[in-house]
């Protein structure tokens, strides 16, 4: 089922991409491929397979919290597109 | 004599007879970079007072035992431009990134350091690591050593073509669905991807969290085994680090492979591979054969699901780690009136085409409605395809195959978004069970590089090298070089 414009659109929104019209007719023609594509999942037997969130066997790991070095604020404005000197300006929140 | 093309082994041997200084051989390395990089493109920046300063590290290491130099002390090295840098350029291929400079440096690049190796550059890749070509990168293609019209594979293309070309003859790549067996593959040399959690991810810019392992490239597999080494090991800064001790990946180079049982996927050998690449790859896993190894063919059925289940998780990973490029703490801004029209605005332009297309195909996977069907049913594939690996391993000590489908091809010549993951089908599956692999040279097609794929149980990273080297002493491949190199 292809993607219809308006959901190319509602899910360009959700990931803050600021699409032309003719990027989404794009990117929601290669969606549609790739989903196509993978639509193969839909046949896997995965009866017997329980909920996964990884394949290793890593477990939980918890250290005591020592006090420590951390980024001074004069490094962590360095990147910045813009500050006032000590904090992150950004432009309005509330339209 | 210029060092361009040698081994880190002869490099090594050298510097410590005195025939040779870190200095020496660096200016070796930038002479082959300003001589071949305005055809290739490999670097997008060089480290030259980060490399002068390690030499000069390096030299009193070499003639002081106590100082703590590496085995990679005195060699020229580059890295990915996802690997940060304290202080220096990391684009991660990205224009989003074009004036970053990290406020710290990634956990393999410092051991890099500690141990006196010298950082020649950072090296062009797909965009955030994701390609197969490094054609996704904001900063131009980059060619193959072998012919300079076709693409080196990707997404670590740069740091393959930095030493296929002789420029370094140690780098290291990210390998997140196969973007270092890929690429050295392409490139005629060997690449390795460890176990997952080997090597620390911290100061590496994440793009698929569970899948993502940084690896070495080099010409020959006792190379990469010695870079592999340097920069391995628990890291307490990365919560997915492995614990265990790392077993010593050299401990078992000489060992052979006599009485060893392999096993050949047969779904690895299907009918997506080009006959250039399956004579090759046949021809291979005789000569492992002869040299007193049981070969079996093995079947991993759901082989074919890995891509899909691949284009399901990492995309889903990289749109919630990419969220962080807002244009607010770091990177490029595109300023509008409000907060959520510069997010647009600076995500429309900051981000390339692929890694638009990623974090859309993520985010409706993730959506609700749709995580269910997604991203839940492929981790449960993953699962599937895990175990498949694990029953195979109950029978066979490791896995020999091709590496890519196909040689290197045109730069251009793919435009099909899914044509173009096809590059991957057979490297993805070890990505996804966190297995380790190495693509080794195993001969050419057309005169264009082809590589044999070994891969191992989880953390059986030195069976890896021990098979890779087994083949490669009973062959040449590894001494051919590209004719660029001396020319």
């Amino acid at each position: 089922m292809p993607l219809d414009p308006v959901e190319v659109a509602h899910v360009a929104l959700l990931a803050r991409l600021g699409l032309d019209g003719e990027e989404r007719r794009h990117l929601g023609a290669d969606l549609d491929r790739i989903l196509d594509h993978v639509s193969a999942l839909q046949r896997a037997d995965i009866s017997d397979v329980p909920e996964t969130a990884q394949v290793g066997t890593l477990v939980n790991v918890w250290r005591e919290d020592v006090p420590a070095g951390s980024l001074s604020q004069e490094q962590a404005l360095a990147n910045a597109p813009d500050t006032d000197g000590e904090y992150f300006k950004v432009g309005a929140i509330q339209e | 004599m210029s060092s361009a093309g040698l081994t880190a082994a002869a490099m090594a041997a050298a510097l410590r007879r005195g025939e040779v200084t870190p200095q020496e051989l660096l200016a070796d390395a930038r002479a082959q970079v300003s001589r071949l990089d305005s055809s290739l493109n490999a670097f997008l920046a060089l480290t030259d007072d980060l490399a002068d300063r390690q030499a000069e590290r390096a030299t009193e290491m070499l003639r002081d035992d106590r100082l703590g130099a590496g085995p990679l002390c005195g060699i020229p090295v580059a890295l990915k431009d996802v690997l940060c840098v304290e202080g220096y350029p990391t684009t991660a291929g990205s224009r989003i990134l074009e004036n970053f400079r990290p406020p710290y440096t990634a956990t393999a690049v410092q051991r890099l350091l500690d141990g006196g190796a010298v950082p020649v550059g950072k090296t062009n890749c797909d965009e955030f690591a994701m390609g197969s070509s490094t054609e996704n990168s904001a900063y131009g293609p980059v060619g193959n050593p072998w012919d300079v019209e076709r693409v080196p594979g990707g997404s670590s293309g740069g740091s393959a073509a930095a030493v296929g070309a002789g420029m370094v003859p140690i780098s290291y790549g990210t390998d997140t669905g196969g973007s270092i067996r890929q690429p050295a593959s392409l490139c005629g040399v060997v690449g390795f991807k460890p176990t997952y959690g080997r090597v620390s991810r911290y100061g590496l810019i994440a793009f698929a969290s569970s899948l993502d392992q940084v690896g070495p490239f080099a010409h020959t597999v006792e190379d990469a085994a010695v870079a592999y080494a340097a920069v391995a090991g628990n890291d307490p800064r990365d919560s997915t680090s492995v614990i265990d001790a790392v077993e010593d990946p050299l401990s078992a180079l000489r060992d052979g492979v006599r009485g060893m049982r392999l096993g050949v996927p047969r779904e690895y050998m299907g009918d997506g591979l080009e006959a250039g690449v399956r004579e090759r790859v046949t021809e291979a896993i005789r000569v492992l054969e002869e040299l007193g190894a049981t070969v079996e063919e093995v079947s991993l059925p759901s082989t074919e699901l890995g891509l899909s289940t691949y284009y399901i998780i990492a995309p889903a990973e990289c749109s919630s780690n990419l969220a962080r490029y807002d244009g607010v703490r770091f990177g490029m801004r595109v300023e509008r009136p409000s907060l959520t029209e510069t997010y647009l605005r600076t995500r429309d332009q900051g981000f390339g085409n692929e890694v638009k297309r990623r974090v859309m195909l993520g985010t409706y996977a993730l959506s609700s409605g749709y995580y269910d069907a997604y991203y839940r049913r492929a981790q449960k594939v993953r699962t599937v395809i895990a175990r498949e690996f694990d029953t195979v391993f109950e029978t066979v000590d490791a896995l020999v195959c091709p590496t890519s489908p196909k040689v290197a091809f045109t730069t251009g010549a793919i435009q099909d978004p899914v044509e173009m993951y096809l590059n991957d089908a057979l490297t993805i599956p070890v990505n996804l069970a966190g297995l380790p692999g190495i693509s080794l040279p195993c001969g050419f097609s057309d005169e264009l590089p082809v590589g044999l794929q070994v891969i191992a149980p989880r953390l059986q990273d030195a069976r890896v090298f021990r098979v890779a080297a087994a083949y490669e002493a009973a062959t040449e491949w590894h001494r051919h070089r590209a004719p660029l190199v001396a020319a």
